[in-house]
């Protein structure tokens, strides 16, 4: 579905991805991991055009991605949920909905899928009067990723969904975004905690400074020296 | 409003400039209100639609000097948007200022050196035709602001204001959405500065490019609240007026109590009195709402 290779980008004259390259297929839960710093949100922004990257090849669905803008980028069925959630605070629960349907394609279903953004998060619904600013952590996390719906993604990139969440939480997160998969939306996640990211995912790529060291599948990786002397502390 | 055969002519001509303010103010909140780009650029466009009177206002009918004073006040806002909406905030700000005086030196300097002059006549018009072409700015204005605010791009340009990243995220075009939506604005400017330039009969530079007339609008729309297009119209009514009297009861003092009356605005009602207005409104009603509950009671 997405095949990325050999990707290079820089911040000025610094590098930060050298030479990625990495695949998602249909269907698919593939987790980005690594430590602070390794690139990840700088991988996921190159793929939806917010970062140029400086040379490499990006393909989703059988058309050619790099180069091209992150409005389009979104039209062809790429969405991403931002570290944090980023809502817009003076917005309400309702409007930031809304919003996440912007390109013409999402806009003309847009109350069909926000049923079913408030069928996955009915807490949403209660709130949707309410301003963004008002919530909650988790709950700005969980309009962050139905905002992320609401463009009718086929891949939905998500990036630290844990990030800032209480344990208990995490879990609950982690398996509403599983529950896509029944909704034939393919998944690519980034995240720091490697426990978390791998129990749910297929397979996973590890970043290190700008480079892939590792790429397997989810239950190989957790068996594996290295990740587990470098990652989970075992 | 409609009938200013009966009305004294100094009330039509305060009109007109009630109703230039009033084009002024919310078309400069079109853009700056939602996405908190706060441009000092009115003076340029407005005075661009001045000088365009003041050209060819000899060679065409009115309403087509009107027409273009805005068609070349939205192409040099489309240019001058390209160029500067990478810049944020104060830098913002700061450029589209800078930008309009540069703009009011060149003018003077091509009126003192290439043309040979300082000022340049205009044919004036009539008071009455100024005020209904006036009125009718004011209605297309308010009807744009009514239909951006109301489409899904007004939201979008909330979006940008408030978080231009996250805008970017869901495909949003912002810098095309940011350079068309301060175009229209300046298109308003430019049509109405070339109407207003009937009612001056001379002017130069300084006049036409007058600093004020970007600061007023941004008071304007502080003062009466930049979330609600009644609030800047309210805002934009009210200054205009207030400055009227002000200036004729208070010569000397006026810019100062101008300001005392604006910073206090601001530190009771810090979203403008459009707020207050709805406040009070509530409160009346939960008020009427209270005495049919101790009736019942």
């Amino acid at each position: 579905m997405l095949k990325v290779s050999e990707i290079n980008t820089f911040y000025g004259k610094l590098k930060v991805l050298w030479g990625v390259s990495l695949g998602i297929s249909e269907n698919e839960i593939v987790a980005l991991v690594g430590a602070n710093g390794a690139g990840k949100s700088t991988m996921l922004n190159t793929i939806s055009g917010l970062v140029h990257r400086d040379s490499g090849h990006m393909e989703f669905l059988g058309r050619r991605i790099d180069g091209m803008a992150p409005y389009k980028i979104v039209g062809l069925g790429i969405s991403q949920v931002p570290e944090g959630g980023n809502p817009f605070p003076d917005m309400t629960v309702h409007e930031n909905l809304e919003m996440g349907a912007y390109i013409p394609e999402a806009w003309r279903r847009k109350e069909e899928t926000l049923d079913q953004v408030y069928e996955i998060f009915p807490l949403l619904k209660r709130r949707a009067p309410q301003l963004a600013r008002t919530l909650s952590g988790g709950e700005r996390q969980m309009l962050a990723i139905g905002r992320g719906l609401m463009s009718r993604p086929k891949l939905c990139m998500f990036d630290e969904p844990s990030y800032g969440l209480a344990p208990l939480l995490v879990r609950e997160f982690f398996s509403a975004i599983k529950s896509l998969r029944e909704r034939s939306i393919t998944i690519l996640l980034i995240e720091q905690n490697i426990q978390h990211a791998l129990e749910i995912a297929d397979r996973a790529y590890v970043l290190e400074s700008g480079r892939i060291v590792l790429e397997g599948k989810s239950y190989e990786l957790l068996q594996n020296d290295y990740i587990r002397r470098a990652y989970l502390g075992i | 409003m409609a009938a200013p055969r009966y009305i004294p002519p100094y009330r039509i001509i305060s009109l007109s400039s009630i109703f230039m303010y009033v084009v002024l103010t919310v078309s400069w909140a079109v853009f700056s209100g939602p996405t908190g780009y706060i441009s000092l650029a009115s003076a340029a466009f407005f005075g661009i639609g001045i000088y365009i009177s003041a050209i060819l206002g000899q060679v065409f009918f009115l309403p087509v000097v009107i027409f273009l004073g805005g068609l070349i006040s939205f192409l040099f806002a489309f240019l001058v948007g390209l160029s500067t909406l990478r810049l944020r905030g104060m830098y913002f700000s700061i450029f589209t200022f800078g930008l309009s005086e540069l703009i009011r030196h060149c003018v003077q300097w091509w009126e003192v050196n290439i043309a040979g002059t300082v000022g340049r006549w205009v044919i004036g018009i009539d008071h009455t035709t100024v005020y209904y072409g006036m009125l009718v700015i004011v209605l297309m204005t308010l009807t744009m602001a009514y239909l951006i605010k109301q489409s899904k791009f007004g939201l979008a340009l909330q979006s940008i204001g408030e978080s231009e990243e996250a805008a970017d995220h869901i495909g949003i075009q912002v810098n095309i959405l940011k350079v068309i939506t301060f175009a229209f604005s300046a298109f308003f400017m430019g049509a109405c500065g070339a109407l207003m330039a009937t009612r001056w009969t001379y002017i130069d530079p300084s006049v036409a490019f007058n600093p004020l007339f970007s600061f007023m609008p941004v008071l304007m729309a502080i003062f009466g609240g930049i979330g609600k297009i009644y609030g800047q119209v309210l805002g934009a009514i009210i200054f205009t007026y207030l400055a009227d009297i002000l200036l004729t009861k208070f010569p000397y003092y006026y810019m100062l109590l101008y300001g005392i009356i604006l910073v206090i605005v601001i530190m009771f009602l810090p979203k403008g009195i459009a707020e207050g207005l709805g406040k009070a409104i509530k409160r009346w009603q939960k008020g009427e709402d209270g005495k049919g509950l101790q009736h019942l009671g």
